[in-house]
């Protein structure tokens, strides 16, 4: 039995799972209309390889990687694509930003397989990760960074690979629906991910209110027959499911400040990528489609399957929301997720949850209050926060616009969990100010970085004007010096010297007036007088 | 259709702080009925003046300072300011007592420092440390325990005495009031009366701290008790507090038992309970942080033992604890604790 350690604080919720959870997996329908964002990962947008018009198939290609950080983009499911424009994408500001919008046709008409069954153990390492990269394969966990560059070992010697099937968020639970419906092959995939890492040991890790998931996922390992695969439980207390606080969980060991994973030989990656490595490497299959739960003001909270691009009023419609009652869209878990603007943006790769309210919900969710009391130093928020961190102080400084000393309160360690929003008596919307002075800080260092750029290079123009002016006058002064030190040159000299001194005589005897109105015949004075008078009159004429 | 897009998270916990201050007086009935068994009407009245004047001064103030109304006065903190003063005015003594500290204690104290949550200092010692000084006297006269009973004042007497200053007939002041048991130890040790020469020859000890004062003070250790686990307030200032008070006191105690209070005298005399869970732990003017709690709490155990044997009053909760209140930021500035990921120090 392996030793547990505790993280400090975090929060007990209620986990509203058992909805969602007590049916099985369906597929949701295939949408009239699929959005595809180019960018559904952290990193470059892909760049799309189809025009207007174009027939797409399942699984084909339709963008692709805009070098290593990027991963492509394949067309769910068969269709026409209509139109590549912006569109609105699930994004906390409601932003738009381009996508390859499908008209699907109905016949799921897949391409042909490139990869036929392959074995991953004839596979090196590079390749594995290549096929990865080329299936679209990012982070199913919510963070959406590329899953190649995850097994990649390049930083660190990996001892310890991690595989997070915590899901600590309330009403989440595709994850713990995957975990009892694939879970040889998130086991698969777990020892394909090994093999990519050469990592020693594997540990998957399930919270305790999930005995199911936990049970199939043993009967999994044991059926793999493997000895490097270790299943451990975990407390159920959010965020156990948060990378470092899952990491601290299990070994005991901190992810340094502003450091990753690897660089104390740890690497996590979520079961959904687990399962869609194993579908990539061993169907030739690429990301098309992922778990989902609904939930929330919805007759029927379940898990679907469902293709990526998806529009979230399909889904909701799918499991009985009324579209006219919403009130509130959550998309991800309700400590973390992020509100959207309207439902008609696309499910993409890194959703695992649509939560909805509705105004005549019958279970509201409770919520902060609008309106927040003064801060009265409870400390309930520092008793909670999982990192450790004061909340108190650091609100108290962001507040006060002192962005400087909530960094020396160590602004940045903060994983924006919400933990200490959520127990503050006063309602502050705390999460929302250490974002705000995040993005402030960022804004502040950027045009610092900015300011620094251009006074460099005004530094340095200067610099190189005064080293020019300075190099030319010792250019002068040597050529002063070789000329009157050359005393070989004496005669050259006086020679330049006798010439000089013609020159000016000259200059001095030639007349400086006008040489052409001395000399006038008296025809050419005449002349000039007319002209004068002429211009004499023209000028009265005009007053 | 327009959605509703609040930030992250969605939910929230059951909480607030009306409820936390509701609560701080729910934990403080038992004690507020053992006072009223042991010494009469006069906490009652005192209280209902102080709410009466908090109330008034805290709207006035709030309506002055252009702040919203109703969720500042039903936040409840005026209310647990009130009540924790009208526990350090001694019962009868007069209306204009409880009006005097309560106004101080809110306008002063509070609000013009901006209110809920800025105040340097705990309101309701800001109050009872001014009428203590200004009237040492009034402030020091408690009743003998037992003797309300004994004598029977009622309801209505003991309003006249507190609104009118008459007191029952065949009774003058100083037949029915006594010093309380720190004040009297100290005033004999003073005479070079020993303490087991103090405690026979007067009745107002009990089994370890004052008849009436030690079951005062067990209620409030019980409602404190609730508040921990409630999560009100943290353990860290109530154990800090009671044990570096009972540390020093054992000290002094095994050193010279003659003069110096027992420990248990000293937990369960005047306002150490009250203190330690009740006036210490208020979160606005309290150090913050785990360890800068510990250190706040030992402070003022400490600086109440000292004031208590070698200072000018017989009590020093309220000192201790404005003193600590200036340290508060200074404290936790320096123990800040070791964030996740951060080098062990």
């Amino acid at each position: 039995m392996r030793r547990l350690f505790n993280f400090h604080g975090g929060v007990q919720l209620r986990q509203h799972k058992r909805e969602s959870t007590a049916t099985p997996v369906i597929p949701a329908k295939i949408p009239k209309t699929l959005i595809l964002p180019l960018q559904q990962n952290i990193g470059n947008p892909a760049i799309p390889t189809v025009k207007v018009g174009d027939k797409v198939l399942k699984r084909q290609i339709i963008a692709t990687a805009a070098g290593n950080v990027s991963v492509p983009v394949h067309a769910p499911t068969s269709g026409k694509v209509i139109a590549i424009e912006d569109y609105a994408v699930p994004h906390p500001s409601g932003l738009k930003a381009s996508c390859i919008i499908i008209a699907t046709d109905g016949m799921d008409i897949s391409r042909r397989r490139e990869s036929r069954f392959l074995n991953y153990q004839d596979l090196s390492p590079e390749q594995l990760r290549e096929l990865i990269h080329q299936s679209g394969i990012v982070g199913l966990g919510g963070a959406g960074f590329p899953s190649h560059l995850k097994l990649a070992t390049e930083r660190n010697r990996v001892d310890t690979l991690i595989l997070n099937g915590a899901e600590c968020e309330p009403y989440i639970t595709c994850d713990e629906m995957l975990m009892r419906e694939q879970a040889l092959e998130i086991v698969e995939g777990l020892i394909i991910m090994r093999h990519a890492l050469q990592a020693p040991r594997c540990i998957i890790t399930i919270e305790n209110n999930k005995p199911k998931a936990l049970e199939q996922i043993k009967l999994a390992v044991k059926h793999c027959n493997v000895d490097f695969i270790e299943v451990v439980q975990v407390p159920t207390v959010y965020p156990a499911g948060g990378e470092k606080q899952l990491i601290q969980t299990v070994t005991g060991k901190e992810v340094p400040s502003q450091g990753l994973p690897i660089d104390i030989g740890v690497v996590c990656h979520n079961v959904g990528t687990a399962y869609a490595i194993a579908r990539a490497v061993e169907h030739g299959e690429p990301l098309v489609s992922r778990y989902i739960t609904v939930a929330g003001s919805v007759a029927k909270a379940q898990v679907l399957e469902v293709l990526i691009g998806t529009p979230v009023s399909d889904l909701i419609e799918q499991c009985g929301g009324n579209r006219k009652t919403l009130s509130r869209v959550i998309m991800g878990g309700p400590m973390m997720g992020f509100a959207l603007h309207n439902v008609d943006v696309p499910i993409v790769k890194t959703t695992n949850c649509i939560l909805v309210n509705s105004t005549i919900a019958d279970v509201p969710l409770p919520s902060r209050r609008q309106h927040a009391l003064p801060c009265i130093r409870c400390g309930a928020c520092a008793q909670a926060c999982p990192v450790d961190l004061l909340p108190q102080q650091l609100y108290w400084h962001t507040r006060a616009k002192e962005f400087d000393k909530a960094q020396d309160y160590n602004l940045f360690d903060c994983i924006e969990c919400g933990c200490c929003d959520y127990v503050c008596p006063s309602h502050i919307p705390l999460v929302q100010y250490y974002r705000y002075a995040k993005n402030t800080i960022w804004q502040q260092d950027r045009e610092k970085k900015l300011a620094d750029v251009s006074r460099e290079r005004h530094e340095f123009h200067k610099l190189r004007l005064e080293r020019e002016k300075q190099e030319r006058a010792e250019r002068h002064k040597k050529k002063r010096q070789a000329v009157s030190s050359d005393t070989v040159q004496d005669d050259k000299k006086a020679a330049i010297q006798a010439a000089m001194e013609r020159a000016r005589t000259k200059r001095e005897q030639s007349d400086t007036a006008p040489k052409n109105i001395d000399q006038l015949t008296e025809q050419q004075q005449k002349l000039i007088a007319e002209v004068d008078q002429r211009r004499e009159k023209e000028r009265s004429a005009e007053t | 259709m327009s959605l509703n897009t609040p930030t992250s998270p969605h939910i929230h916990d059951d909480t607030s702080v009306t409820k936390m201050m509701l609560r701080v007086l729910l934990a403080l009935v038992p004690a507020v009925i053992a006072h009223c068994w042991y010494f009469g009407w006069g906490l009652l009245i005192n209280i209902s003046i102080t709410v009466t004047t908090a109330l008034i001064c805290e709207y006035g103030l709030l309506l002055l300072r252009q702040r919203p109304v109703t969720p500042f006065i039903t936040d409840g903190s005026v209310l647990v300011t009130a009540v924790l003063l009208a526990f350090c005015i001694p019962p009868l003594a007069p209306w204009w007592l409880a009006v005097l500290g309560a106004g101080f204690g809110v306008i002063i104290g509070k609000h013009l420092y901006g209110g809920l949550g800025y105040n340097p200092f705990n309101p309701a010692m800001v109050g009872y440390v001014m009428l203590l000084i200004s009237f040492p006297k009034e402030m020091t006269t408690w009743l003998p325990p037992h003797l309300v009973q004994d004598l029977n004042i009622g309801l209505w007497a003991s309003l006249n005495a507190v609104f009118t200053g008459q007191l029952p007939v065949g009774f003058t002041l100083d037949s029915i009031t006594a010093a309380t048991p720190l004040d009297l130890v100290k005033t004999q040790l003073g005479l070079d009366v020993t303490i087991a020469e103090t405690k026979n020859a007067n009745d107002v000890f009990g089994d370890f701290g004052g008849i009436g004062w030690e079951w005062i003070g067990n209620w409030i250790f019980l409602g404190g008790v609730w508040l921990i686990y409630k999560k009100v307030i943290a353990w860290h200032i109530p154990v800090a507090l009671l044990g570096s008070l009972f540390t020093i006191s054992l000290i002094f105690f095994l050193m010279d038992a003659d003069h110096y209070g027992s420990p248990m005298f000293h937990l369960f005399s005047g306002a150490a309970m009250l203190g330690a869970f009740f006036i210490a732990t208020d979160p606005v003017s309290a150090a913050t942080t785990p360890k800068g709690r510990i250190i706040y709490g030992i402070g003022i155990g400490l600086l109440t033992y000292i004031i208590r044997v070698w200072g000018g009053y017989p009590d020093g909760i309220g000192f201790a604890v404005l003193l600590m209140n200036l340290a508060a930021p200074t404290i936790d500035h320096y123990t800040q604790p070791r964030v996740y990921g951060h080098k062990r120090s």
